[in-house]
This record gives C-alpha cells, structure tokens and sequence, in this order.
C-alpha cells in the first residue's frame, strides 16, 4: 500500500521516538531526520534506521522536499525556529505538525477536533502540550455532556522526562496549556499545574483532572461519556490508564489518570512524552488517509 | 558556638504558610490586624499569600478568602518598615501573578522549587530581579537532597540572580547535623555576598535548633511563624526563637515582648486547631512528608475511611512531593479499594 512520506525536524528523543511510531504507521513513512549537529546521536540513529540525514537544519531538507515527495512534516524543535520551519516547508505544500510550544497552528487534541482540522486541510497543527494532550480529551468528556464553569488539571512527570526546554520556559507550558483546556477542552476557564518529581524509579505520569459544572452533574452520562473517551484516546496511546474516579463531590467531577509509555525510544515512565508522539502520529494519520482516498489535497501555501 | 553580636533577619510565615493550617480562611481584615502588629513588633519581612503562593488558588490547593492581590495591596501601604514577601513556586505560579503581586506592593518573593529542580526556576529569578525584588532562591523537601546536591543547586539559582538561597526543611524532617551540612555546603561554593536562609517546620520539634544549627552554618536569615501558625505541626514558633535569640545574644531587631503578645493574643484565637506535634504532623516529620499533606489526607481519611497516618506513610514511600495534593485523594481511595471499602 502507498504510505505518505514524512520528515522529522529535530533529532532529540521526541524526533527518535517519532521514527519509531511513523515506522509502524500502515500510512506514513519516515524518510528524512533533519538536525544542525552532524555529530548527533540522533542523527547517526536515524541514518541506522534506514533514513536520509541532513545536520543543515530546514535549509538542508528544502531541495529534496519535492523529489522525494515529503507530504508531512513534524517539528519537534523549539518555539523559537518553529515559525520560520513552517513557513518554508507551506511553501512547498508540506503539511507541518507542531510539537512546540509556537501554537501558530490550530490547537489539536485528536478525539476531540482532529477530524475537523483534517476536513479544512489545516497545514499547520499544534499539538499543545504533553498535559494537554493527556487531560484535554476528559474536560472535553465532560463538557460535551453539561458546561464547565471551570477546569483544572495537575500533571505529574518524572523528572528524567522534562528536558530542558520544558524547564526554562514552565510558564509558556502553564499558559499554553491553560488556554488549551479553555479553546479545545470547552472550559468557560482552565488552569494548569505541573509538578516534576525526582523519585526514583521514576514515576509514570499521573493527572488529576476536575471540571466544576454549573449544574449538578449528571453521574451516568458523565462518567459513560468520560469512560469512551478513555477508550478513544486509548487507540492511540494504550498506556492511558484510569487509576480512581469519576468521583464527585457537589458539582466537581474528579478523574486520576495514570500514562504509560509504549517503551519505543523513550522509557515506560514517559508517557508525557510518549502521548506527544502518539498523538501527532495520529494527527498525521488522519491526514494521510484523507490524502490516500484522494479527499484532500495539500497545496503549496503562498 | 558563640553567635554574640550576629544579626540574622527573620521572615514571618503566619499569612502565608499559615494559611494552610486556616484552610485558606484567613480574612483580609485579620491579615492587615496580623502584619500591622507583626510590623509594630519589628519584624522585617512578612509574607502574605494563598499557602500555595501566588496562583495557589484552584481546586488542588483550596480557595482562599480573597486574591493574593486583595491580600497584599490590603497589607503593604500599611506597613512602617516591614517588606511584604510573596511564594512563587514555578510550574502553579507564573511571572504575570509576580508582576501583578509587585504592582499591589510585594518586595521580596521566595521563588521555590523541589531541592533537585532548580532548573525550573531561572526566567523567575531573573524577572524578580528585574522588577527590583529581594529575591529569594527556596529549596523546598531538602532532606531528600544531599549536602553536595543543594550546593549545586543553590549555584543555580545564585546563577540565575537569587541573592539568598534557603534551605527548607517542609516535611520538618531534618536534624540539626542535616542542617549544618546542607547549609554548610551551600556557604563553601555561594559566593560570600549571598545569603543564605533556613525555613523549618517543626514536625519533630527541632524547629528552633535547627534553626540555630543554620546560623551557626552561616545562615543569615531565618523564616518562623508567630504561635507556629504553618503547616503541618507548623514553622519554627519565631517568639520563641526570638527569645533564644536573644538570651544567645543574636540580634534579631525584634521586641520580644511585642511579638509574644501577637502570638498570645491574635495568632492562637485565630486557630482553628492547635497547631502542634499530634499523631499526624509527627507522622510527617518522622516519615519525610510535605507539612501541607497534613490536612489533605485527615480529609481524604474522613472521607474513605482509611487513618491518615496510614495514608501519609504511603505518600512518603511513593515519594510524594509538595504540590502533588491530588495524589492524597488518588492514594486514600486505591488504599480504600485494597481494603474492600470502596
């Protein structure tokens, strides 16, 4: 079967445990690493894995886009660069998903929107935050069925999975993520909390969501809506456990949820890294299959 | 050790640790009446926030009674000589709250993180600089890193522009050798104009001699609350330290008979409870846990019908860290679920 070609941007553990995921797609195909060090171990991994290398950033992938046929890229660089990789990789109808924290895209959380960014072509998508990723789909759970005045979740990570960029910018992870529970959870308000902690062995990542309600809330279809949503983002990501709950104290509805990571690249306790690379492979699934039905068309963005 | 003529700066904690053992409920009304007295008595430095610090209202850390804005700009104007200090810790609280707590008035903010992730803190350290704050670098669970690990980072945060590191003992676990190491590291590798400041609990009882340990370290500041109002068995009670202070000729600035009177006659009819080693915050002490879990798991205790020492034992064998108050409840009902209660 044809499977669309893609390029990885970034060649740190996100961009390593992407191959992995994009190997395994019955759609997508990893054909291009891009980095800036020719150094790299990530580099030198990627060329053992069978793929085409370029250690001269973007500018080093740009002209072979079109001979090699990349439809898709996925950046997981910096917020910094990330603007700049996109526009020129539009330019030549690459469609870009984005692992920063940039947010120039629409926001996506796949059970919860992708379909929809897929039907109007969206040719850049952001994929927020681990914790948007791994708390999102349940406030949206929630707030399908009754609104939600307020919502917020606590994200737990091992220390050994936050990397540095994580740690010298947490606010843009706080506000990103915030505003994520508002715009894709359905929300009326959001807020965020990380924790990193050290223990070791690690700890896999845990969130703690709570929605308030502004009506009493419905126990059956609250809870039958959060459990299928469990299940949808399970497809995906099968380390995504519910540990306790719902449980419900007035109107608050509180979920404990625990991720563990397929263990490709990246260790077990990561699923906070984990939920990122499944997610985006997902995201690019979705537009691959509408590309191979002949649904959609990616076109040069000018 | 002879620490006649050292001038050590205090910090009170009462209406911001405080708060934790008031469950957030500490009136507008009662803080100003609090840190005017407190001010009146010499206290130099008075923190006043939600317990949780700036961003600490949510669900996870309760609601307090008003807004750390409401709070501080109530406060500041009417203090004579007292700066008004904030808690920031990264990751709940962000540099747009820092901002707007210095627009009410706030001087000086402890920016804290978990004793192994200074990394986490260096754009808030550098923004409270920047805003002209005494800024305070705080490392909170310090009996979980070694000497050598909180000297390196303490570094860190000296790198980022804290211009005094803390050692903080929040689960008031550490003895006084613990103490001495931790504080004695930080000395030989900070530069000589950084200071360094000492925040216990006194869980074990040893709030005031750990704090003395600090000093003679070479810590210069020292953080208590008044009656001991603070999470868990609460902070270092700071009228008894003052008094020790000034029987070992430390100088501290403070009117010893004044801030005995604020203990006596404002801080204990304000308590809801007394805030003393019980069963449950010697439980904390002895087993390492952070001071403000108190609360949390006698609720989640209530509530699922498991002892809350029970509860807290588990926490501290899985490692929990401040911050993690969810992990209280998840922890009371998979315990309730072992023991076929739920």
């Amino acid at each position: 079967m044809k499977k669309i070609r893609c390029a990885l941007i970034g060649s740190g553990n996100i961009g390593t445990d992407l191959i992995y995921k994009i190997q395994r797609s019955p759609v997508l195909e990893p054909v291009w690493m891009v980095g800036i060090d020719p150094e790299s171990e990530g580099l030198a991994r990627a060329r053992d894995m069978g793929l085409k290398t370029t250690a001269g950033g973007v500018d080093g992938l740009l002209p072979h886009v079109l001979e090699d046929n990349i439809q898709i890229a996925f950046d997981a660089t910096s917020a910094y660069v990330h603007a700049e990789n996109s526009r020129k990789l539009n330019a030549l109808g690459v469609m870009m998903i984005d692992l920063t924290p940039a947010a120039i895209g629409p926001l996506c959380v796949p059970p919860v929107n992708l379909r929809q960014h897929a039907d109007k072509v969206e040719m850049n998508v952001n994929m927020i935050s681990c914790a948007g990723q791994a708390t999102i789909p349940i406030v949206n759970a929630v707030s399908r069925i009754q609104s939600v005045e307020y919502a917020e979740i606590v994200a737990s990570l091992a220390s050994k999975s936050v990397g540095p960029g994580t740690r010298a910018n947490l606010d843009e992870f706080t506000y990103t993520t915030s505003s994520a529970i508002e715009k894709v959870g359905g929300a009326r308000r959001g807020k965020a909390l990380a924790i990193i902690n050290p223990a070791e062995p690690p700890m896999i990542m845990r969130n703690t969501i709570s929605c308030l309600t502004d009506d009493e809330p419905d126990h059956v279809r609250i809870t039958e809506s959060i459990l299928q949503m469990i299940g949808e983002v399970q497809k995906y990501v099968p380390g995504y456990r519910l540990v306790n709950g719902p449980i419900y104290d007035g109107n608050k509805v509180q979920v404990f949820m625990e991720v563990a990571g397929l263990g490709d690249y990246l260790p077990k306790y990561a699923g906070n890294l984990d939920i990122m690379t499944a997610a985006a492979t997902r995201t690019a699934e979705m537009f691959a299959e509408e590309i191979l039905k002949g649904s959609i068309t990616l076109k040069p963005v000018v | 050790m002879d620490l006649k003529g050292k001038k050590v700066i205090l910090h009170d904690m009462c209406l911001r640790d405080g708060m934790h053992a008031k469950r957030e409920q500490i009136s507008v009304e009662q803080m100003v009446k609090v840190a005017t007295a407190l001010d009146d008595a010499g206290v130099p430095y008075i923190q006043v926030t939600h317990g949780g610090g700036l961003g600490g209202n949510s669900l996870q850390h309760g609601f307090a009674l008003a807004s750390n804005e409401e709070y501080i700009s109530a406060v500041a104007p009417k203090m004579k000589q007292a700066k008004v200090s904030v808690l920031l810790i990264p990751g709940l609280g962000t540099m747009k709250e820092l901002q707007s707590a210095y627009d009410c008035g706030a001087r000086s903010v402890h920016v804290a993180t978990h004793c192994t992730e200074a990394d986490t803190s260096p754009q808030h350290i550098a923004f409270a600089r920047k805003l002209g704050m005494d800024t305070t670098g705080f490392l909170m669970m310090a009996h979980l890193n070694d000497a050598a690990g909180i000297a390196r980072q303490g570094k860190l945060m000296e790198s980022y522009g804290a211009q005094t590191v803390y050692v903080t003992d929040s689960a008031g676990y550490m003895l006084p050798d613990d103490v001495k190491a931790r504080i004695g590291a930080l000395r030989a590798v900070l530069k000589p104009e950084t200071e360094i400041g000492f925040h216990g609990h006194h869980n074990l009882g040893m709030g005031i001699a750990n704090s003395i340990a600090a000093i003679e370290a070479g810590a210069t500041r020292i953080d208590g609350s008044v009656a001991g109002l603070g999470a868990g068995a609460g902070n270092t009670p700071l009228e008894v330290f003052a008094a020790v202070c000034e029987r070992m000729g430390i100088e501290t600035g403070v009117d010893l008979f004044k801030i005995m009177d604020v203990a006596e006659d404002i801080i204990v009819p304000m308590m809801d409870h007394m805030v003393r080693v019980d069963r449950e915050s010697l439980t904390l002490g002895f087993a390492g846990v952070y001071s403000t879990f108190l609360l949390h798991a006698k609720r989640a205790g209530d509530r699922f019908g498991v002892s809350a020492r029970d509860i807290l034992v588990e926490l501290g064998r899985k490692k929990m860290i401040g911050g993690q108050e969810d992990m209280i409840m998840d922890t009371a009902m998979t315990m309730a679920k072992e023991r076929g209660l739920l």
